[in-house]
């Protein structure tokens, strides 16, 4: 009980710190419109207008990603930069359960891009929001927002231990959204990039999304969207417990 | 606690390693503390004394735990730093100076909350101990602005209030008053003794002769890594015993002067300290040569503003030890 208060807490507080930004503001303004009229454009070129809701929901997905990504590298750099991370990491809890609330609250964050990019495109394209499965929708929109947080754990620990997280972070962005299909089909995109796009969380999540705007089996999606993003909480637990060690020992905690 | 000592530092060192450059990588290393060994009772105000880079902060940090240490032990109400680290944390406290170390964009209760939920505080007593130390630290009616428009010293109360939520047997106070205005270090300084005397161990390390004089029962004095004197104020102030000090108030002394008072029989040390136009000239000697008269034949043609001989302070002592380091 206690462990879920202290996730549910810092979660909330975390996104709180987040959303105050004003640079997570302006980013937060402007991505989801350019998304939006990337992904309308990319399909309208592509003669396929009857899947321009589908476009916008990859698109949205995009920037949860974006969220989840440059958050928990952005927010474990920020934090260290502000000197809170030396004094989260100080406390007398398990690593994890210290970053997975950071993390959450960039996927909660992040579901403010899909929302908006849903939203500027009905407004500017006139996409109709017409889903295939509507509560599914919701269901496997939550779904992939935890389980992206989940995966941003695992990234943490990187970020924890390196002191340029951002470089990690910029490297990854683009390479995790081409090949989990969230604006592109994966059958479009090289052979041996399918065995890496079946593991990550993200192909699940956007694939259980489309599935729910468009029509398809969403529930297995979401199942394995959800297993796979299981599997990186455990190891983000695991990995932060030891990197956490590395950190001490390394003197990388601080800026100095 | 088990342990008859709250800290216990044997042998602590630290050195950083640093890696510079791909293709031709140089290595650098930087011992901070070489050998450090001190205990500190149950209840007492500890004083880590030293100037900047002197090891201060890197002994904190191996004691509660964010560093490891490269070799030597050091347990804290009886717990390993090392092998216990949660049972330590659960028990400490740490406070450190200066503006970092806050969530800016949320209010002082939001970081309190937050805080107490990661050291664990029960749910029914937060509100009522984060109420209790928002008035201790003199922030009640202010607790629901964002920390970013807090002033340094508000900043700094803030810190110890967080520092404070899970009512630890010791806290560490690394620096605490850096950067804060003289009224806000005295209110600081009384919070930090009161604490003491309600049975917290305190372990305070400072630049600020003053403070560490006022507050603590024992200093340790640290240079280049290593302790190089330790007991109560009264017993490092002999350390100066056998000197006498004189200072001189003057305007635009020249380097050569400096030099020349240096050489003076009698004499041990110089110092001189700018303040805007006016250099304040310390020359420490041997209490039984009176240097006055040679110092001021040394400066004729100067212009000359209070002229003091004086007993030495803890002060004086302080830079005796550290220059003879």
């Amino acid at each position: 009980m206690r462990t879920l208060r202290l996730l549910a807490v810092g979660t909330l507080l975390h996104a709180k710190q987040i959303s105050r930004s004003p640079f997570e503001v302006a980013i937060a303004l402007v991505v989801p419109v350019v998304q939006a009229t990337l992904a309308v454009y990319l399909f309208r070129s592509g003669g396929e207008q009857h899947r321009l809701l589908e476009a916008a929901v990859g698109a949205g997905v995009m920037g949860v990603w974006s969220s989840v990504l440059f958050g928990s590298g952005g927010a474990i750099q920020n934090q260290r930069w502000q000197g809170t991370l030396e004094m989260i990491m100080l406390a007398p809890r398990r690593p994890a359960l210290v970053i997975l609330p950071i993390t959450i609250a960039t996927g909660i964050t992040g579901t403010y891009a899909l929302l908006a990019t849903l939203a500027w495109g009905r407004l500017l394209y006139g996409i109709k929001l017409d889903f295939a499965h509507p509560v599914a929708f919701l269901v496997a929109a939550v779904v992939c927002v935890i389980g992206l947080g989940m995966f941003g754990l695992l990234l943490a620990a990187t970020f924890v231990l390196m002191r340029n997280a951002n470089a990690l972070a910029n490297t990854l962005e683009y390479p995790v959204w081409l090949v989990s299909g969230m604006l592109v089909p994966i059958t479009v995109l090289p052979a041996w990039t399918t065995p890496i796009a079946a593991i990550l969380p993200t192909t699940w999540g956007a694939r259980a999304l489309r599935e729910a705007t468009s029509g398809g089996p969403v529930w297995p999606s979401v199942a394995l969207c959800l297993a796979i993003s299981l599997v990186c909480l455990a190891l983000g637990a695991f990995f932060l417990t030891y990197v956490e060690r590395r950190a001490r020992a390394a003197a990388t905690l601080a800026l100095a | 606690m088990g342990s008859d000592y709250a800290i216990e530092a044997d042998e602590l060192r630290r050195t950083y390693r640093a890696r510079t450059g791909w293709l031709k990588p140089k290595r650098t290393e930087v011992e901070a503390v070489c050998g450090v060994s001190f205990t500190v009772g149950r209840g007492e105000l500890f004083g880590l004394l030293g100037p900047n880079g002197a090891g201060k902060t890197t002994t904190i940090k191996m004691l509660n735990t964010l560093l490891i240490p490269t070799s030597g032990t050091a347990r804290v109400g009886g717990f390993d730093v090392q092998g216990q680290t949660r049972e330590v944390r659960r028990r400490i406290g740490y406070v450190f100076g200066g503006d970092r170390g806050l969530y800016d964009r949320l209010s002082a209760l939001d970081n309190l909350r937050y805080f107490a939920e990661l050291y664990g505080v029960a749910p029914r007593e937060q509100r009522h101990r984060i109420a209790e130390l928002l008035d201790l630290v003199g922030l009640a009616g202010r607790e629901k602005e964002r920390v970013e428009g807090y002033s340094r010293g508000m900043r700094q109360r803030l810190h110890i209030a967080r520092g404070l939520l899970h009512s630890p047997d010791v806290l560490f106070l690394d620096e605490p008053s850096i950067g804060v205005d003289p009224v806000a270090a005295r209110e600081l300084r009384r919070t930090v003794s009161d604490l003491a005397s309600t049975g917290t161990t305190v372990l305070l390390t400072t630049h600020y002769m003053a403070e560490a004089d006022e507050l603590c029962d024992r200093i340790a004095v640290i240079s280049d890594g290593r302790i190089q004197a330790l007991g109560t104020p009264a017993e490092l102030r002999k350390h100066a015993d056998g000197f006498r000090v004189v200072e001189v108030e003057a305007y635009g002394v020249p380097e050569t002067a400096v030099d020349a008072l240096r050489d003076l029989p009698g004499v041990r040390e110089t110092a001189v300290e700018v303040k805007g136009a006016l250099q304040l000239l310390t020359v420490h000697s041997d209490a039984h040569v009176d240097v006055q008269g040679d110092v001021l034949r040394e400066l004729a043609g100067i212009r000359l503003g209070r002229v003091n001989s004086r007993e030495p302070t803890l002060e004086d002592a302080y830079v005796a030890i550290v220059s003879a380091a």
